[in-house]
């Protein structure tokens, strides 16, 4: 069931357009992430489905209405705002209580509403505090309280847990995906760290300047990229550069068989996916000879960087056992080499 | 994001704002205007609608001697003001800014209350300690007196400068081998440099202005403003629209440009 | 960080000037309320509290204390009710011409009291622009005699002079106000209405308090306004004050007088100063 739908929006501030022909369903009860670097109008997508932008061009709609004709008091639609933007004159609760106070709703039913969800996201002993006297995770869990309570149809989160540390950033990051599958709502998530991504979506909206490269789900992104930008974006790859020929790559010194159109072509090489070739390979593997450049140490993997000749450098993920390498003879499956397309420079 | 709402939604709430707002402009500047208006008007203030518009007033404006002497006693005075108020201020605000001293919280109380005290209560004052000190009253009681009241001005405006001041630039001089004084004259002055204009800029166009100080300190010679009241008293010429419309440009392009200064300050921060 | 020379150099100058010219000074005044003045008018230098107790005696001066606070407390009321909302729309609704709008709401602050002082004057006079134009139209037959050398004037013409300062400390809270907690507030169902009193209103209150003060403590001792346009029913504190130390010679009156008044503005700044810190929430 599409609850959103985002039908060819663009945006333009003066001369600069932010975003170019925006499509995208939301379903019900998804976790959607908008994931992009700062500049790819990840933000503006939200401001212009909270209300606080208007599009320059395309329509809106959230079931049978039309959204973007509406200002944002009359949507229901709540977002959580990066910096959190809770009322520094208001306590805890009364933040909480602000929407529904609003609405003018029963103060029993308000009493406990606020108190449930103060409950939900664990802050109930802090339900008299000021905003100024809890810290920042503390603030990110009221804001999303704040939200949630007025049970809107659609929550937008910008990046949220971006002024988090770390260890409290993987924390928030499990509870809100948990978070989200209680109260069923769709979320649309917006973030510029691939990770976070991954680890909470259901689907992933990859914005670059604009537009959307690939729409997919974290699995589905992750193994078939569409785009160079999108295999690059997202973990770590290698891009060869090849030349099809009556179904077969030529990729410098490599070849291997690949069911494309005569032509140049592109294609994404995860580094897990090259491994330390044993001494036989199996039929279909490509082998390739090099020497080790650089070696990192990640903790369970080791990420080594080999020249391979002809200018071809691989990045390989290795289990970090091994010790010091020098040459070494790799291999891959050819059908992990995922055929992507280029990814224009665009103005 | 500017707007409240955006474009398309101003709805009656901001029309109404907006009416307010001309309004307010009107009020605040209509005065002026009628005052500029009427320096013009051959028949004098007053009357309406204004006729035969002529710059006669101008012309006895020029020839008038005692005006002329009384501009160029507010200049000695304000130039002078603008001395010592910079000279004690400066230092004020550094102290109020960096020491802890017994008294500092008197002191900057003091200091400031110039600012917001019915000016009369500080001529006042200043009159009695003359007396009893036994000066004779002139120009240089009415420096005494405007200099001291406007120490504040100076105090306010660089005091805010220090706090946009980044303490890392004044460490790292330390750091890198200057000592106090060389880090003080090197790099903090220069950076007051922009609110110490400002702030000379405002002490000059107030003491210009000053009326209540030197109402109780001035003695034979007077300053503009008290050459103007005293004229006032005698009855209202046009020749004195033609002096306010004149003080009023000045006015006008001294605070543009204490403000475009200020602007610039803030935007190299 | 700095040096104790340093700090000594830079604090003891400032702090023998103003204990010279400001502390002394006000001191001394505090004396002369104490003192009293003999008939061949020399002061005489015995110590009581006769001046004071003139204050609250004498109707003359405690009822023109009274209007002067009443006409202060009017200027503070028209002052706020011209300000607030020229800063609420300059700050929410001016977009690229906030600046300008704020250079040129600032300006009349700076251009000299007399000036407008006087501009008003000529404009209230029974023979004046307002009254000479409305004849001319023929709105009126006689001049309207109020409008000069009455109470009327003297607050028309100190709002006109403290709107601007009113203004100012206004339009700096709602600046203050970070806007997203303006979206957050319609985010959340507040139309732009709503928003204003539940949000941006309480958080401007700091503000509002240093304007009103602003307002009133400066009409309350203005001399200028009231002399050239208060006419005998709009003598202000002041008024009264000057001229106790010119013709009506009385130096310690004119002291006590004034004793009160430095009191009087003292407490309110203290007041306005716990208020302002009651309802800030940054």
């Amino acid at each position: 069931m599409t609850l959103l739908s985002i039908r060819n929006v663009a945006k333009q501030f003066g001369k600069n357009v932010v975003l170019r022909d925006i499509s995208l369903d939301v379903a019900e009860g998804e976790f959607l992430t908008i994931l992009g670097e700062s500049g790819s109008g990840k933000t503006t997508l939200l401001r212009i489905i909270a209300g606080f932008e208007t599009a320059s061009a395309g329509e809106v709609w959230m079931g049978e209405e039309r959204l973007d004709c509406q200002p944002p008091y009359r949507r229901r639609v709540n977002t959580v705002f990066q910096h959190y933007a809770l009322f520094p004159h208001l306590t805890v609760e009364q933040n909480v209580a602000y929407g529904l106070r609003v609405a003018k709703r029963p103060e029993a039913e308000i009493a406990s509403r606020v108190s449930e969800a103060l409950e939900k996201v664990k802050m109930s002993a802090h339900a008299k505090s000021k905003p100024s006297k809890i810290s920042g995770g503390q603030q990110q869990r009221i804001a999303l309280a704040r939200a949630l309570v007025n049970r809107p149809r659609l929550l937008l989160l910008d990046e949220p847990l971006s002024a988090l540390d770390a260890n409290l950033r993987r924390q928030m990051q499990v509870e809100l995906k948990s978070l989200q599958r209680e109260v069923g709502i769709s979320f649309i998530f917006v973030t510029h760290d691939q990770e976070e991504a991954m680890v909470m979506s259901d689907r992933i909206g990859l914005l670059r300047s604009g537009e959307l490269e690939q729409v997919a789900t974290p699995r589905e992104i992750y193994g078939r990229p569409a785009t160079a930008y999108a295999a690059q974006f997202i973990g770590h790859t290698n891009l060869l550069k090849g030349d099809v020929r009556g179904g077969m790559v030529r990729c410098g010194l490599l070849t291997w068989p690949a069911a494309l159109p005569d032509g140049p072509a592109l294609f994404s090489l995860r580094p897990e996916n090259i491994r330390l070739a044993p001494e036989t390979s199996e039929p279909g593997t490509v082998r390739v000879r090099g020497r080790v450049r650089h070696q990192a140490f990640h903790g369970a993997t080791e990420l080594i960087r080999v020249e391979c000749g002809d200018g071809m450098v691989l990045v390989v993920r290795t289990p970090g056992s091994g010790g010091a390498l020098d040459d070494v003879e790799l291999e891959f499956s050819a059908p992990d080499a995922v055929p992507v397309r280029e990814s224009p420079e665009r103005i | 994001m500017e707007l409240l709402v955006s474009d398309a939604r101003l709805g009656s709430g901001s029309s109404w704002l907006l009416g307010h707002a001309v309004a307010v402009f009107t009020f605040l500047y209509l005065p002026i205007a009628v005052l500029i208006l009427y320096s013009f008007n051959g028949e004098g203030v007053g009357g309406f609608p204004p006729h035969h518009l002529t710059l006669d007033w101008y012309r006895t404006l020029f020839a008038d001697g005692p005006i002329w002497d009384s501009v160029l006693n507010s200049l000695q005075v304000a130039l002078a003001a603008m001395v010592i108020s910079l000279t004690f201020g400066v230092p004020a605000a550094l102290a109020l800014e960096r020491a802890q001293f017994p008294g500092k919280v008197l002191f900057r109380r003091l200091v400031l209350l110039p600012l917001i005290l019915p000016g009369i209560i500080t001529g006042l004052s200043l009159q009695m300690l003359f007396n009893v000190m036994g000066t004779r009253f002139s120009l240089l009681t009415v420096v005494l007196g405007h200099g001291t009241a406007l120490i504040s001005v100076a105090t306010t405006e660089v005091f805010a400068g220090l706090q946009k001041l980044d303490r890392a630039q004044e460490e790292a001089s330390l750091d890198l081998g200057a000592n106090y004084w060389q880090t003080f004259w090197r790099i903090t002055v220069p950076n007051l440099k922009l609110p110490i204009i400002g702030a000379a800029l405002l002490i000059f166009t107030l003491s210009m202005d000053e009326i209540a100080v030197s109402f109780f300190l001035m003695g034979r010679n007077n300053t503009l403003p008290l050459e103007i009241w005293g004229r006032l008293r005698r009855g209202i010429t046009p020749e004195i629209n033609a002096v306010s419309s004149i003080i009023f440009v000045f006015s006008l392009v001294a605070i543009v440009f204490w403000y475009r200064l200020r602007a610039r300050g803030e935007s190299t921060t | 960080m700095f040096s104790r020379a340093y700090k000594t150099a830079v604090t003891l100058p400032p702090l023998l000037w103003v204990t010279v010219f400001l502390l002394i000074p006000y001191l001394l005044m505090f004396c002369y309320s104490f003192w009293s003045v003999s008939a061949s008018q020399t002061i005489v230098h015995s110590w009581n509290l006769d001046n004071y107790g003139q204050l609250l005696r004498v109707d003359v001066y405690w009822q023109t204390l009274l209007r002067s606070m009443w006409i202060a407390a009017r200027v503070t009321v028209f002052s706020l009710v011209l300000g607030y909302p020229l800063a609420y729309f300059l700050s929410f609704y001016a977009g690229k011409k906030k600046d300008l709008l704020y250079q040129l709401v600032i300006i009349p602050l700076w251009v000299s009291y007399l000036v407008r002082a006087y501009a008003w004057k000529t404009i209230l006079g029974s023979d004046g622009v307002l009254n000479t134009m409305l004849q001319y139209v023929h709105l009126t037959k006689h001049p309207l005699e109020f409008l000069l050398y009455s109470p009327f004037a003297v607050v028309l013409t100190l709002t006109h002079i403290y709107t601007p300062f009113a203004f100012l400390p206004i339009y700096a809270a709602l600046e203050h106000i970070p806007r997203n907690l303006v979206e957050a507030s319609h985010d959340l169902g507040a139309t732009p209405g709503q928003t204003f009193w539940k949000v941006i209103l309480p958080l401007s209150i700091p503000g509002v308090v240093a304007g009103a003060t602003f307002a009133f403590v400066l009409s309350l001792g203005d001399f200028l306004a009231p002399l050239l346009l208060g006419g005998p029913s709009g003598i202000m504190i002041s008024n009264i004050v000057v001229s106790l130390f010119g013709a009506a010679y009385n130096w310690p009156l004119g002291a006590a007088i004034s004793f009160c008044m430095l009191l009087l503005v003292v407490i309110l700044l203290v007041f306005s100063e716990r208020l302002e810190k009651k309802w800030s929430f940054s």
